[in-house]
């Protein structure tokens, strides 16, 4: 079972990578400057959905890895790497953060309170300008910290084959994930429930969490399927690799089905009105359309998309409903921030393809830098042979 | 042969390696009626059988999704049409409310119908014999080794091609397997027709007694008793008074027995001087003074009636029942407040008749005694 075993070659990426990454960043650029020249609050709205989108699926794919090495998952260790260039995307956080704080103003209605308002000035000593930053920057730092040491443990095992790193690994993950759980949640109240601060629901948090997993699940199953089909890895990885990350997405997308609708049917059942303003506000207009449409584009068909066992293992299937997937998300989040924006009705022009295009490219621009310096396959790793060996 | 009929060649072998080839040998062969058998689940034995996936799915898939319709339909039907109630000023066809429902019904009747359809259908399990049974082979691909048997009903059988067949692939052992002399013809008795009269029959029978008795047998005379009641239900009519109403109201100017007016509404202070507690101090108004107050009392004064209490720290502190101003009030003024109700503190009329308030005061009266004394009471 020595790891000595396994064949690989490094292979360079195409270049068209690169060339496509960098054509969908400009593009996304220039429609995102061109936005925030002529309409820069709506333009913030769309950057809370592109940057939640990111956090996603960066701190989604730290939390996979994580859950990997605590789980200690040999399946997925033959493509691990493509989770960790994924998770390398929170490096870039900021990128997209700055100039949402520096609109922090005009997108959060909590940071001007009416002073006769007694919920928003009881609310205030967490909801306020100061507090808010300084949780996104220590929230931040907090996984950067451990993206960092996993990667580099992870990185470094290639040259050294040293199996006190797996174990130091699993120690880190063991309390990243506690750490996800609190932070994850607090960056949804942050930047999404936040925007409609005198809402509550109890459940927010777990709710963007399911979107979260599924999101940085989808990514990375388009990058292992498409690098595995051209063989970037190495040989040995079946179908069985293929249905196990499909029953991961079908589980999730069941997850965040039951998550969803638990949030709706108990403000449906008790009636509240600081509960139901959230839903009433998406009733509204137009708004109706898209809200039902959540239903089908985020559940209904990838359930049935993803529901038989061939189209688990099928690699043109599992690659369009990861796809699909990761729209889906963008359209959850779409659908959670935007009716703050436009009350009336729904609001969709050139603006709200700025950031998915320079959310697309920039992902793409991350993975191709990483696996520039890296391999493609973490071959230092005890679990690697195990992983090409399995078989359900 | 010796009198007994050929069921299938056997071939045992000792890894699992061996047993995959063998199959593939067989599906090369053109062997169709063939099964394997091996002590665990080999990996990659579908592939080498060229098995076809399993239909089992589309049955849970069915199963499930008629559950999820009859959930839906019969909700709809029982609290929209058959029964409608308004439960919390919801529409009576509420969706959301039955999905929960919706999904349980589908997972247990997908769970439950997959499982008998896999038994029943796919497994033929009434079939409780079977050649291979009871033979060394079974005992051995059950324990360490691994076994095929190649059915002596297949168009490709012949003793001889078989046997070299078995020995091409390097099988250990080759044992035939002859059926049993009760398994030939053997019938299973569920499909009897005797048998099915006689099943359909008890059912019938059952449940026409059951029918009958809960129907029809309570309604005859001398069983209804209990039913035939000349009183009038709640909402019933009656024809005995002009208006057809079956429910009156009370005579005007009379009052019901046990139930006497307050006179005092608003003024505790003449209640205090007018009423006079009717109830002697005995022991039984004391044993259900007791009872009450620890009722309906104790949750915010206390057992003892000091104020201390479970629900202390949650409402503004109740005062305790042992000050000067409680033991120097009459048990009028007691009453008022146990009638009426006095800051925080609801009215109790509805919890405790007139008698059991009295009974309450004379409890208090005496926990009051217990922290206060006499000198009498030493003697």
């Amino acid at each position: 079972m020595s790891s000595s075993s396994v064949e690989y070659h490094k292979k360079e990426l195409p270049s068209k990578v690169r060339t496509i990454g960098t054509t969908l960043f400009a593009a996304g650029l220039i429609i995102v400057a061109l936005g925030y020249v002529t309409d820069p609050v709506r333009s913030a709205y769309n950057n809370i959905v592109g940057l939640t989108f990111l956090i996603s699926v960066g701190v989604g794919s730290l939390f996979l890895l994580a859950l990997e090495y605590v789980a200690g998952a040999v399946w997925s260790t033959p493509f691990r790497r493509v989770t960790e260039f994924l998770a390398a995307n929170i490096y870039i956080i900021p990128l997209l953060a700055i100039p949402l704080l520096l609109n922090v103003n005009t997108v959060f209605h909590w940071t001007h309170p009416e002073s006769a308002d007694k919920t928003m000035i009881n609310k205030a000593p967490y909801l306020n300008v100061t507090f808010f930053i300084v949780r996104v920057v220590v929230f931040w730092l907090l996984w950067l910290g451990f993206y960092y040491f996993i990667s580099r443990n992870s990185v470094k095992q290639d040259t050294s084959h040293d199996q006190s790193l797996s174990k130091l690994n699993i120690k880190l993950s063991t309390i990243f994930i506690p750490i996800f759980a609190i932070t994850i949640s607090f960056a949804a109240i942050d930047w999404l429930m936040s925007l409609s601060p005198k809402w509550f629901s109890t459940i927010f948090g777990v709710y963007y969490f399911s979107g979260t997993v599924l999101a940085a699940l989808a990514a990375g199953t388009i990058f292992i399927v498409l690098l595995n089909e051209k063989g970037y890895f190495v040989k040995g990885l079946s179908s069985d690799h293929y249905y196990s990350l499909g029953a991961l997405l079908f589980a999730f997308t069941n997850f965040w089905a039951y998550i969803a609708f638990s949030q709706y049917l108990l403000i449906w059942y008790a009636n509240l009105p600081e509960e139901t303003i959230w839903f009433i506000a998406r009733w509204q207009g137009s708004w109706k359309f898209i809200s039902i449409g959540l239903v089908f584009v985020h559940f209904v068909i990838p359930y049935f998309g993803l529901l038989s066992q061939p189209s688990k293992m099928n690699p043109k299937r599992l690659l369009a409903m990861s796809g699909w997937l990761l729209f889906a998300h963008y359209y959850d989040l779409y659908w959670m921030t935007m009716p703050n924006y436009g009350k009336d009705g729904v609001v969709l022009g050139w603006i709200e393809l700025g950031f998915p295009l320079l959310i697309a490219g920039l992902i793409m621009l991350v993975f191709n830098f990483k696996a520039k310096s890296q391999n493609l396959v973490p071959i230092g790793d005890p679990k690697l042979k195990r992983g090409i060996d399995f078989r359900l | 042969m010796s009198g007994k009929i050929l069921y299938s060649y056997t071939g045992i072998f000792d890894t699992p390696d061996q047993i995959i080839h063998a199959a593939e040998k067989a599906v090369e062969e053109g062997y169709t009626k063939y099964d394997v058998n091996t002590p665990y689940p080999v990996h990659g034995m579908d592939k080498a059988m060229k098995l076809k996936p399993s239909k089992l799915g589309y049955f849970a898939l069915v199963f499930g999704l008629s559950g999820t319709l009859s959930a839906l339909l019969t909700i709809w039907w029982m609290s929209a049409i058959n029964y409608p109630i308004v439960i919390g000023g919801k529409p009576l066809f509420s969706f959301p409310a039955y999905v929960p429902i919706m999904f349980e019904v589908t997972v247990l009747s997908a769970a439950i119908m997959t499982v008998v359809v896999m038994l029943f259908f796919f497994f033929k399990l009434p079939n409780n014999s079977h050649p291979l049974h009871g033979t060394v082979y079974m005992k051995k691909v059950s324990a360490d080794k691994y076994g095929i048997s190649i059915q002596a009903d297949d168009p490709k059988f012949s003793e001889s091609s078989v046997r070299k067949f078995l020995e091409g692939v390097h099988a250990a052992e080759i044992i035939p397997i002859y059926w049993d002399e009760e398994e030939i013809n053997h019938q299973n008795k569920i499909f009897e027709p005797k048998f099915i009269v006689f099943l359909a029959a008890v059912a019938l029978i059952t449940s026409g007694v059951t029918y009958f008795s809960f129907n029809k047998l309570m309604y005859m005379v001398p069983f209804n008793w209990m039913m035939d009641q000349p009183k009038l239900s709640a909402q019933q009519q009656s024809p005995i008074f002009a208006d057809g109403f079956g429910m009156r109201l009370p005579v005007a100017g009379t009052v019901a027995r046990g139930y006497m007016l307050y006179q005092f509404t608003g003024q505790p202070d003449s209640a205090g001087k007018t009423l006079v507690n009717p109830i002697p101090v005995s022991k039984e108004s004391l044993a259900l003074g007791k009872t009450k107050f620890d009722i309906y009392c104790s949750p915010c004064h206390g057992y003892n009636a000091d104020g201390a209490s479970r629900l202390r720290g949650q409402f503004p502190n109740p005062p305790s029942l042992h000050s000067d101003k409680v033991r120097t009030w009459t048990d009028g003024r007691i009453f008022a407040v146990i009638t009426e109700g006095q800051n925080i503190m609801p009215s109790y009329s509805s919890q405790l008749s007139v008698d059991e308030r009295w009974a309450v005061i004379n409890y208090i009266r005496a926990l009051q005694r217990a922290l206060n004394a006499k000198e009498s009471d030493v003697q």
